[in-house]
Parts: C-alpha cells; structure tokens; sequence
C-alpha cells in the first residue's frame, strides 16, 4: 500500500506546531498502524531526520498508551479498538491519513504525538483507591457480591485510561473516564468507606484540571476502546447528588 | 465557596441545574400548549381571550411567571458558563475531525439551537406579552363584559407570512432543542435503568415531536384558513 500522511509536529510543549505532509510506500495491509509509524520512522532516521515521537507499550490493546486522533477519530475509524490493534486493511491504497494528538488544554502536547496525560493520575490519586488493612490474607469470596454487581464493576474496571473519551468529546470533558472509576469502586463493598469523599473529590479535581463539561452527546462511549457505557456516567451523577446530599465535608 | 455554592458551581452540579429548569421549562411548555390549542375552536376567539384574561389576572399564574423567568434564567446562565468552560477545554481544534460517526447533530448543536430558541422567544414576547401587558388591547365585549382582545392580535400577526415563517422556524428549533435535552436531562439526573431509559428516550422524541409540531400548527392555521 502506498499512503499519504499528514502528521502533527511540534518540537516540544513551548514550540508551535504544524501538519508535515509525509509519502509513504510499500506498506503491508497486516501491519498495525504503530507498525507502519515505525517504518516512516526508520526512513526518517535513515534520512537523518527527527522520527515521530507517539505513545505505546504493551501494542496488545490493553495498557492504554497509544492514542492518536487518526483521520477525524479517535484510535481512528474502527470502533472497539486500540490505535495498536488498528491494521492498515482498513485502509485503501492511495488513502491520505491526518494524524494529530489528543486536543484538550489539560492534555497539554509534549511532542509531535505524545500529550501529558498526568491529568488523569492527578484525578485518581485525588479518589480512585480504597483502603486495605494489611495482615493475613483474607479468604477468598470472603464477601458475598453478586455476579451481575461484580460484572458492573469489572465492566467498568476495563477502562485502560488512554483519554480517547476526552479526544473524542466536543468539550474535552473527562467524565466517562472519572465516571468508570467511581462506579467501578462505588459498586463494590471494598469501597463504600471512601464512597462519597471520592466522588466529590475526584469531580473536584475533575474540574481543577480543566476538563469540559458532560453535554450527553455520546461521543466518548462510542469512541471508547474498552466500550465503558454511559450507564456509569449516570452512576456518577447519582453518586455526586447523594454526596453533597448525605456527606459531612464542608470544603 | 460555601458546600452548596460549591456543588452547583462544579461542572455536574451545573448540568443539575439546566437538566432541571430544562424539565421545569418543557412543563411550561405543555400548559402553554394546551391553553392554545382553544385559538382552533371557532367562536371569534372568545375561550381564548376569555383564558388570557385569566393568565393575567390570577395571582398564582403571574408568581409562576417570575418562577419561568428564574426557569430561563438559570437554564441559560449555566449553558453561557458551561459552553466558554467547554471551548476553553479545547483551545487548539482538530484539523480534520468526523463527530458525526460518534454523535447526533442536535446533541452537539444545544447551543444553537437555544440561541435560535432565545431570539424566536423574544420576538414571540414583543408580539404578544409585551402589547398585552404594557399597551392595551383593543377591548371586546363577551357576556357584556369588556375583555382585552388578544385573539384579534394573533389573527394579525399570523396574516403576515414572515412571522409564519419565523414561528415555524422557532419550533424546528425547538423541537431538535427537545429531541437531545428531554432524555438528556434524565441522564444528567442520573436516571439510566434498563427498564426505564428506552421509554424516557421514546416519550422525549415523541413529546418533543408532537408538541413542536402542535405549537407550529397555530400560525399556519391562522395564515391559511383562518
């Protein structure tokens, strides 16, 4: 397959970025996208070129690194799916393809492709955890739960935080990203001693980073790798109401 | 910030308060509605300004309408803070970017569509409330008694096939405002159940549908068989 790609650029965080137009020849339909990136990338070097710097690690779809707004899309035009489990099939020869980074102001660009996604962290380390006591093991199934309540939750635990949710929202909101982890731990016994403190807290920090507000268009969910449903974004909602219903902090 | 404050202040407690002033205001919508609908009975207009001179006169109707003005008021406050937070979330915009394969028109055009809405409603008050409240009517007699005759001023208005047009444009508007913000407002209040959301998500479509298209009938029965 011969391609045209039109790819972001941009030096470092303080630098003004552009699309740079580059050919590309001879590409096999079973590569991954990461992997024909890899190839404009050795001919770049050979060239004496800078190579494109974009995110990845595990390239199994399930570590979250890679991101990439691939021809108008997040992860790009297959849904379900991980940039890293994209194969170039789905394209046509002679196809153009504009790749650009994440966009939102707390998804700041670090280089050409890689946005600083430590937004997220800040988010659940402001919330997303529960408390352990330490000491023998205990038994396991110890706490009843039922299937379909552990099912919810696992459903919910799948999100792998990449930020296409926020990529793919008009308004760079993060709320299905914030939304899985709430419910992910609100559903569970584990997590009722910190239930309503995270919610406020995670929201809290929500907004803090600069993240847009929910308009319930749907983009997220639809764009979501892991297929993280709107259901848990209602579930926050619930959660946020009986919180700053029921809870004792004052800020 | 105090608590309260503080949680209508945040980005979910905002959309709290539009998802409710936006039910508060489709309630609105259905009690104006049906008070309407007697401008299609035909008596020369007299159940309609019979009806009008109640709605101005009846002390509960006036305390509401200060309550819809809150209604309003909130519903496009928070949209105005909420929006320049939501383009302030996305300072540098896609080059190349296909929303359409993830989401509805209308789900993404709110804001529009209520500015189109809010323009419509002012030309929808200076045509009736404002000549109805500040400026007198012309009187009419019904029973022996002299009413204002605000049935006469919609057979004016409606004769003029620009505010026809306008009206009907409005209701389009407001019909696609309606489509996404119904089931929306639900969602925003956390309701998302299995059993519930399909109907919440069909009596919006159809509410909004028959409601837009029933306030749409009066102008063009007025331009053409009235």
């Amino acid at each position: 397959m011969d391609l045209t790609l039109k790819v972001w650029r941009q030096k470092d965080r303080n630098s003004a970025g552009q699309m740079v137009t580059y050919p590309i020849k001879g590409i096999s339909p079973d590569m991954s996208f990461l992997e024909m990136l890899d190839v404009l990338n050795e001919d770049l070097l050979l060239r004496g070129e800078e190579p494109i710097a974009f995110d990845h690690d595990c390239r199994e779809g399930i570590c979250g690194m890679c991101s990439l707004f691939i021809n108008g899309r997040a992860h790009g035009p297959e849904r379900g799916t991980t940039t890293c489990q994209l194969h170039m099939r789905h394209f046509a020869d002679g196809d153009t393809i504009t790749i650009e980074p994440w966009r939102a102001a707390a998804f700041p660009v670090h280089k050409d492709l890689i946005v600083d996604r430590s937004a997220f962290d800040r988010i659940q380390q402001a919330g997303g955890y529960i408390s352990v006591n330490t000491g023998g093991v205990p038994d396991a199934n110890e706490i009843p739960i039922a299937k379909s309540v552990a099912d919810k939750a696992f459903d919910a635990a799948t999100c792998i935080q990449c930020g296409a949710c926020v990529a793919a929202c008009k308004n760079g909101s993060a709320i299905l990203f914030v939304s899985a982890k709430v419910s992910q731990l609100a559903l569970l016994p584990q997590g009722q001693t910190e239930r309503y403190t995270r919610v406020e807290n995670m929201v809290a920090q929500m907004d803090i980073e600069g993240f847009g507000s929910c308009t319930n268009i749907g983009s997220c969910a639809a764009e979501c790798p892991v297929g993280i449903s709107l259901e848990n974004i209602a579930m926050l909602r619930r959660e946020f109401i009986a919180a700053k219903a029921a809870s004792e902090n004052l800020p | 910030m105090n608590w309260f404050t503080k949680t209508f202040s945040s980005t979910v407690g905002r959309k709290i308060v539009m998802s409710v002033t936006g039910l508060f205001l489709c309630s609105f919508l259905v009690v104006h509605l049906l008070g309407n609908l007697q401008l299609f009975r035909n008596d020369g207009g007299e159940a309609f300004n019979l009806y009008s001179d109640f709605m101005a006169h009846n002390g509960l109707i006036r305390t509401m309408e200060w309550v819809l003005l809150a209604g309003f008021a909130f519903h496009i406050y928070d949209a105005l803070v909420l929006t320049r937070r939501n383009q302030a979330a996305r300072p540098i915009p896609y080059q190349n970017n296909h929303p359409e394969e993830n989401s509805s028109w209308a789900s993404r055009n709110m804001g529009l569509l209520g500015t189109v809405i809010l323009v419509f409603l002012i030309i929808h008050l200076y045509n009736f409330l404002i000549p109805a409240r500040f400026d007198g009517l012309d009187p009419v007699n019904i029973d022996d008694v002299e009413y204002e005759n605000l049935y006469a001023e919609v057979v004016y208005a409606f004769k003029q096939w620009w505010y026809v047009l306008i009206y009907v444009l409005g209701m389009i508007a407001l019909a696609y405002h309606l489509i996404h913000g119904f089931q929306s407002a639900f969602q925003t209040l956390g309701l998302n159940h299995k059993k519930y959301t399909p109907f919440i998500q069909m009596f919006g479509y159809a509410f909004s549908v028959i409601v837009c298209l029933a306030f749409a009938a009066i102008p063009l029965y007025f331009f053409f068989f009235v």
